[in-house]
């Protein structure tokens, strides 16, 4: 399997990102050629996934605050065949810029009806679609007066561990992308433009919630291994 | 698309980084069983997660992914026929605050590398944190197989030092595969 995904990805040493700095390995990356267990993974559409796992809106008693908002879109590889029965995990924080999460020290207020957690599977076409609220942008320590954009994290599993992928998508417009070394690490004005959605009248819903649309795309497979007498 | 490799259509979705609170979305309450605990042949890895200042990695997510202990997938693309492995294969494990994570799984069998040769039982390991903007890639292989690990493809194409970095060490009953992102002793990370 000739897969390449380093093309897309932004380089760990990154040093504009100032976490990157300890954590980035140093020495090259060494060549792992995509064999049996490369061109495998986990199978997890038989996971546990509840039919609202979907809506980050009704998991509580009441509906958090916020922007309501629909994201939708498909799961494709390069090719642009369909990527059926991936598991999507996505979490993000809430309207006010704050996550559910104990390290979160950002004075803002968290939202007792909102985790900021969802899950689901693409469908036959590599469909999916999360209805949640518009994350708020939040402050973070990179550099002074740092603003992280507005963004989902999103989790997606492929049937191939060589495209496994995750990643966060942005809301397009957002003021905030050229002081986000994150997002700026991705080089490549087209690159970085693939994370951001596109606001979507089809999916906005008259007198509901608005709609953004954005496909992801993973890394594209070829032949099983075991026909391949290429030395690797 | 067939061997012939043209016609790259779509561009790729680039990488991001999990940030520091990837344990809302990514953390499941079984993920470090790959087995459950007490099944045949469970052994129990585990190991830190450094920086390039030894200091413990606490918001870093493991994910891991293996054959059965006779080196079979469950998947559709394991040709070979008489693949009927139901083995989920996968574990997952946010590190604590000392950096530790910790699976239970059982070791896999070798595994074809469709040109005659034997890869040696080995766990494919992604790693996941802040400050990483893409996943790191490595693999643990066992320190009971030094023959097999002798022969093994990826093993040999690797200086000593970074091959050395990739074979977990015996504790006790269990094994522990510690993973040092930056600095001397820096582990073997990998490109696809």
């Amino acid at each position: 399997m000739s897969i390449s995904t380093r093309r897309a990805h932004p380089p760990n040493d990154s040093p504009d990102y100032q976490s990157s700095r300890l954590r980035a390995p140093k020495q090259p990356l060494r060549v792992l050629p995509g064999r049996l267990g490369e061109l495998t993974a986990p199978l997890l559409a038989g996971e546990t996934v509840g039919a609202l796992d979907n809506d980050l809106t009704r998991q509580h008693d009441a509906e958090p605050l916020g922007e309501r908002i629909t994201i939708s879109g498909r799961v494709l590889d390069e090719d642009g065949d369909p990527v059926s029965g991936a598991l999507i995990e996505v979490w993000q924080a809430n309207a006010a810029g704050r996550y559910a999460h104990r390290s979160d020290q950002h004075p803002a207020p968290l939202d007792p009806n909102f985790s900021g957690a969802g899950r689901c599977l693409t469908d036959a076409d590599g469909g999916y679609r999360f209805v949640t609220i518009k994350p708020g942008a939040y402050p973070w320590r990179n550099h002074p007066n740092a603003w992280r954009p507005a963004h989902v994290h999103f989790s997606v599993f492929s049937p191939a561990f060589a495209q496994r992928l995750v990643t966060q998508m942005y809301f397009p417009g957002d003021p905030l992308f050229g002081q986000d070394p994150i997002f700026n690490a991705v080089s490549g004005d087209d690159a970085g433009q693939r994370l951001v959605a596109r606001w979507s009248l089809e999916l906005t819903e008259p007198e509901w919630s608005l709609g953004f649309a954005w496909d992801i795309v993973v890394a594209g497979r070829e032949a099983t291994p075991l026909d391949d007498d290429a030395p690797g | 698309m067939g061997a012939t490799g043209i016609l790259m259509t779509l561009g790729l979705t680039p990488s991001q980084t999990v940030g520091p609170f990837l344990a809302i979305g990514l953390t499941w309450a079984d993920g470090p069983a790959v087995v459950p605990a007490g099944s045949p042949g469970a052994i129990r890895i585990s190991g830190q997660v450094f920086d390039g200042t030894g200091s413990p990695v606490p918001d870093a997510i493991i994910e891991t992914w293996q054959a059965d202990a006779q080196g079979r997938f469950a998947h559709p693309d394991d040709p070979r026929p008489d693949s009927t492995s139901t083995f989920r294969g996968f574990g997952r494990c946010a590190t604590d605050d000392e950096g530790v994570y910790a699976i239970v799984t059982v070791k896999p069998g070798p595994l074809p590398t469709g040109d005659g040769r034997t890869e040696a039982p080995h766990i494919d390991v992604s790693i996941f944190a802040r400050g990483l903007l893409d996943r790191l890639v490595t693999r643990i292989y066992f320190p009971d197989e030094p023959e097999a690990n002798g022969d093994d493809p990826l093993l040999r194409s690797l200086p000593q030092s970074e091959r050395d970095t990739l074979i977990a060490v015996f504790d006790g009953e269990n094994l522990r595969f510690d993973i040092r992102l930056q600095g001397p002793d820096e582990t073997a990370f990998f490109e696809l």
